[in-house]
């Protein structure tokens, strides 16, 4: 006679991972905001007519192209994302947000607000750490947008989560420090150009070996044209160079 | 004959100087016959936004239960008013997801945004929107709501003057219509606030 293993299929494998533990912590989660302070470091700042959000983009070998790889994304005009930890992880953040902003237009005829698109990204992120047969996403994400009166906003949304707005922020590898030089640095009335040279220098501290337009990618949303543009190797070797 | 003018309607809305106004007949019939004088075909959707529904009386307040739920939902979510024109643009979006089974209403969409512009739409069973700056008409006397419109229509209409022109428009149009009148209604929308005013109309 056969006896089945499991009469219950697959169903007994289908709870979620995420489940407390006995302290009242859940483990999945600290074990995926361990993953994003393992990541590169991104950080964001929010300056009065802009938002400029740059990261680490260092690669483990030097006959990988850098050329191809970005780690910040536009989601749609006037926004954009940057992520710390998982790089395939954040890919499914990006590209949801993308479709969900793109279906908002569609239903509503505007451009989804960041406030909303980050909404949803953490709703997304939140539904990941209550689901079975998933994980947590390993990645942060750092969201630079305008809301409807043209206020340049940054928010951060981690795997939990939470989501919450940052004047300036940072994550990953060294984000403690990042965030103790950008309290120093930061001030109500900086412009995006102040905020561009700010997160460069911020870049530069603590920065294992030489830091070039090849090795950090930085990506500005201006006020006055309501753009989100990743800078060139050579736009950020200019600001680099400038501030040297 | 069409569903759409099985119980009948006429509604106008009409833009004038930082003011528009929105004015319907209120009959509710069973093709020839009346069944009732007050029914309600325009809806308040906000203290600035005005949404007016002719066609079939179920999919009517269905819509209108549809749309509330959706504004309110909205609202909360982004905790902010929805303006004109994106109520509209969702109205239309709405329709079209029913293509081949839609709703059997062509809605006419009346507000004033945000700096206190009058903003005008009208759209089909299935959403195609047309947005203008003078007058639309919705409903089953639309030729004769368009004659009245075209002939009574000034450009930058006080409030007072714009209840005038709308509600002569309504009952001169239904008067050649045997399946709407019977009594109108008329609502003008200011930033002030939004007057709304009953009409008599022949009962016949």
């Amino acid at each position: 006679m056969i006896i089945l293993p499991n009469i219950e299929g697959d169903s007994a494998y289908s709870f979620s991972l995420t489940t407390f533990s006995r302290t009242g912590k859940l483990l999945q989660i600290e074990y995926a905001l361990n993953a994003v302070s393992n990541g590169r470091l991104s950080l964001g700042i929010a300056t009065s007519d802009g938002v400029v959000i740059a990261t680490d983009k260092k690669v483990s070998s030097p006959l990988i192209d850098v050329d191809n790889v970005g780690k910040i994304s536009e989601i749609e005009k006037g926004m954009g994302f940057v992520y710390s930890g998982l790089g395939p992880d954040a890919r499914v953040v990006v590209r949801d947000a993308r479709k969900k902003a793109k279906s908002y237009k569609l239903m509503y005829g505007e451009e989804k607000t960041v406030t909303e698109v980050v909404k949803s990204t953490a709703s997304l992120m939140q539904q990941y750490t209550q689901s079975g047969g998933v994980r947590p996403f390993g990645c942060s994400i750092l969201a630079a947008g305008l809301d409807e009166n043209n206020t340049p906003l940054l928010y951060q949304v981690d795997p939990s989560g939470v989501f919450m707005g940052w004047r300036a922020t940072a994550i990953g590898k060294g984000y403690v420090s990042a965030k103790g030089f950008l309290e120093k640095r930061w001030n109500e009335d900086m412009g995006i150009e102040d905020g561009i040279h700010t997160a460069l220098l911020t870049m530069r501290e603590g920065f294992e070996g030489e830091i070039t337009g090849k090795n950090i990618e930085v990506g500005v949303l201006r006020k006055d044209t309501g753009e989100f543009k990743v800078l060139t190797e050579e736009e950020v070797q200019d600001y680099l160079n400038e501030s040297s | 004959m069409s569903i759409l003018e099985y119980n009948g309607a006429a509604i106008i809305a009409m833009a004038g100087k930082n003011c528009v106004g929105i004015a319907a007949d209120t009959r509710l019939g069973v093709q020839a016959q009346t069944v009732a004088c007050d029914f309600k075909k325009v809806f308040k959707m906000g203290d600035k936004l005005f949404v007016g529904l002719a066609g079939l009386a179920s999919d009517v307040q269905t819509l209108d239960q549809l749309l509330t739920f959706r504004k309110n939902l909205y609202e909360l979510k982004e905790e902010r008013e929805m303006k004109p024109k994106v109520f509209s643009a969702m109205l239309s979006s709405i329709l079209y997801e029913k293509r081949f089974g839609p709703y059997f209403a062509e809605p006419v969409v009346a507000g004033l945004d945000d700096d206190g512009k009058p903003f005008l739409s009208a759209m089909d069973l299935i959403g195609a929107p047309v947005y203008t700056d003078d007058f639309v008409v919705s409903g089953t006397c639309t030729g004769n709501l368009y004659g009245m419109c075209e002939t009574l229509y000034k450009p930058d209409l006080e409030p007072d003057d714009l209840f005038e022109t709308l509600a002569q428009a309504l009952l001169a149009s239904v008067d050649r219509d045997a399946l709407s009148g019977w009594g109108g209604v008329v609502h003008i929308i200011t930033k002030e606030g939004v007057t709304s005013r009953e009409l008599k109309g022949r009962q016949d």
